[in-house]
């Protein structure tokens, strides 16, 4: 059992129901291609990232963090226009980092996890752009404006759907 | 080594992750975006989402159907809907025949001009998005089944909305005009400066590649220039919201999308595309004497007979006159013609847009069938002369009946052939059989009547 950075104390280590596991991905994928066909503001959140950082933070560990943000971020290229590989590779830096901060650091309360999600919204970001311009060679542009709004924006939507998903956590 | 890798396990997985991922995109690369490689696994992830997500439409368009049509106002959204259709396919063609008829002024003399016709269009519902701020693309309900092809273009009555990017069995993904990895070739309507439209990180559209001593007013329209071989030029693409200087000389004008891109609900993917040469009259202008020479009243030489070509019908039988025009030319349309000149029935059904192309000065283009299936609605910029209209038809009637029977007149019965008796003239008497002069040469004119008075 991980001992935090901050508080000293013993942090719990959760896990999920096989359901859970697949389920949710799949729910925030298909809602993330969905959704904004109605509301169309609903195309700034990204679930899938969201979920990942969930997972990865409550799971504590690394490896199965790296693992999550891969799957779901290849699985978000899939359904994209963009080449298979950007997203995974961006969510997959964020689930290991997610995972490691989450070993270290105590997330559980509502300000570490809204400071948390807007910035690994940003490494997320970072990783994408560099990716999509410096192997893809997309002719993508970064805004500050839009990219910190959004960010603020996913993690306040982050804190409330983190509240949610704390009730499928299963204590190891 | 072994404790090495056992200290930084997780480390040395992150980086073997990583690494087949760069692998992985580094082969898509090499082999283009649009490669095989990932097809097949494309086709999964779609394949799993997009029946949920046809489920839901279906459910919900059936829900909002059963409330709109039965309790709410019944019948009334339906027709609503009809006329608004036909809105829609009335605004496509009034904008491209503004669009021709400038167009037509500018090259009219020019030989071996080229334009592409929309001709055959697919509804399609769009169903899905990429979901992501940084991706903006549709799916639609759409795909290879229902004869789609990548890089067909995706336009809604108001404006044009992207290219199919990849094509599956049932759907197919579209990547909008504001995602940033789009490029549209477009062109202001007034100045006709043409540049690139591209999207932002905003999800806005700008027009690049504008030199910043132009002059460019928020307001203008922005059309399709056709450049990019996708979208048939003078397609409305959007309006300049706003000017300032940008980078290297260049302007930065940003454009509102005339399709509300955010609200895509029913697009139309043009699935068949004419390109055809201007047909320019060799006789050069049409004069205004051989226009009215045309309207001079003439007997036929004899009840003219169409004997239509194999898989044509008689053109008269169907041809359309241009009534109040002051040229007497009319369109007709070969049966037989693979080219369809109305919009068939929208709904689910395939339908096809035929813009009938104006002159520059508003006319209709005369375009007589020639037999065979060559398609009558050409981009002939130069009106040749023809036949008449049932409203001179109806004068000639009146004036053979009341001008001596010597009186010398043109016209007739068409120098293009193949007309015949299509506008509305009575069966002419072949009393008086005269040969028709050609038009390029009027005869003298009789005295004028009542109903000539030229």
């Amino acid at each position: 059992m991980p001992i935090t950075y901050t508080s000293g104390e013993q942090i719990e280590v959760y896990r999920f129901s096989f359901p859970v596991t697949v389920g949710v991905p799949l729910l925030a994928l298909f809602l993330q291609a969905y959704v904004p066909r109605r509301f169309p503001f609903f195309s700034v959140f990204d679930l899938p990232l969201l979920v990942t950082i969930f997972f990865a933070m409550a799971r504590r560990n690394p490896v199965s963090g790296l693992f999550t943000g891969a799957a779901i971020g290849l699985s978000q290229d899939m359904l994209g226009a963009y080449p298979i590989g950007i997203n995974g590779i961006a969510m997959t830096v964020v689930g290991y980092l997610a995972s490691s901060l989450g070993a270290k650091l105590d997330v559980e309360n509502a300000g570490a996890r809204l400071l948390v999600t807007l910035g690994f919204y940003l490494v997320h970001a970072a990783v994408y752009f560099t990716v999509a311009r410096g192997m893809v060679n997309l002719t993508l542009n970064w805004s500050w404006s839009h990219g910190v709004l959004a960010g603020l924006a996913n993690a306040v939507l982050g804190v409330g759907l983190y509240f949610m998903l704390d009730k499928f956590k299963q204590r190891t | 080594m072994e404790s090495v890798l056992g200290r930084y396990r997780n480390l040395t997985i992150l980086v073997g992750v990583l690494f087949l991922q760069v692998l992985g995109l580094a082969v898509q690369v090499k082999r283009g975006n649009d490669a095989d490689s990932t097809r097949l696994i494309r086709i999964w992830a779609v394949g799993a989402i997009t029946p949920f997500e046809r489920g839901l439409v279906w459910a919900q368009n059936g829900s909002g159907n059963l409330w709109h049509n039965y309790f709410f106002l019944r019948g009334v959204r339906a027709e609503n809907r009809q006329l608004k259709e036909q809105i829609e396919q009335m605004r496509l063609k009034e904008v491209r025949l503004s669009e021709d008829a400038t167009q037509a002024h500018r090259l009219q003399s020019l030989l071996a001009f080229k334009e592409q016709f929309i001709v055959k269009t697919v509804p399609a519902q769009v169903i899905g998005s990429s979901g992501s701020d940084l991706s903006r693309s549709i799916y639609i309900d759409r795909g290879s089944n229902d004869g789609l092809t990548p890089d067909m273009a995706v336009i809604t009555a108001g404006g044009i909305v992207g290219k199919v990017l990849r094509v599956y069995p049932s759907t197919s993904l579209v990547l909008m005009i504001n995602d940033q990895s789009s490029g549209v070739g477009g062109m202001l309507e007034k100045s006709r400066l043409q540049g690139v439209l591209r999207g932002t990180a905003n999800g806005e559209v700008i027009l690049e590649r504008v030199m910043s001593d132009e002059q460019v007013a928020p307001g203008d329209t922005v059309l399709s220039s056709g450049g990019d071989q996708i979208f048939p030029k003078g397609l409305p693409v959007g309006t300049v919201s706003k000017v300032s200087p940008g980078k290297d000389m260049f302007l930065n004008i940003l454009v509102r999308p005339a399709a509300d891109l955010s609200r895509l609900e029913e697009v139309l993917v043009v699935t068949e595309k004419q390109e055809k040469n201007a047909v320019v009259d060799s006789g050069g202008r049409v004069r205004a004497a051989d226009i009215l020479a045309e309207r001079l009243p003439s007997v036929p030489d004899k009840p003219a007979v169409v004997t239509p070509a194999p898989g044509t019908t008689p053109s008269g039988a169907i041809a359309s006159s241009a009534a109040g025009t002051s040229v007497g030319v009319k369109t007709a349309i070969p049966a037989g013609s693979s080219t369809k000149p109305e919009v068939a029935g929208h709904g689910l059904a395939e339908h096809n847009l035929v813009k009938p192309v104006g002159t520059g000065s508003g006319t209709p283009v005369a375009s007589a069938p020639t037999g065979g299936n060559t398609a009558s609605l050409t981009g002939a910029h130069s009106v040749p002369v023809a036949t008449q209209q049932p409203a001179t038809g109806q004068v000639l009637k009146k004036v053979v009946q009341k001008a001596p029977v010597g009186a010398s007149a043109t016209g007739g019965s068409g120098s293009n052939g193949g007309t015949g008796n299509a506008t509305g003239l009575s069966p002419a008497k072949p009393a008086a059989p005269r040969p028709k002069p050609p038009t390029a040469e009027p005869s003298p004119q009789p005295p004028p009547t009542e109903d000539n008075p030229h």
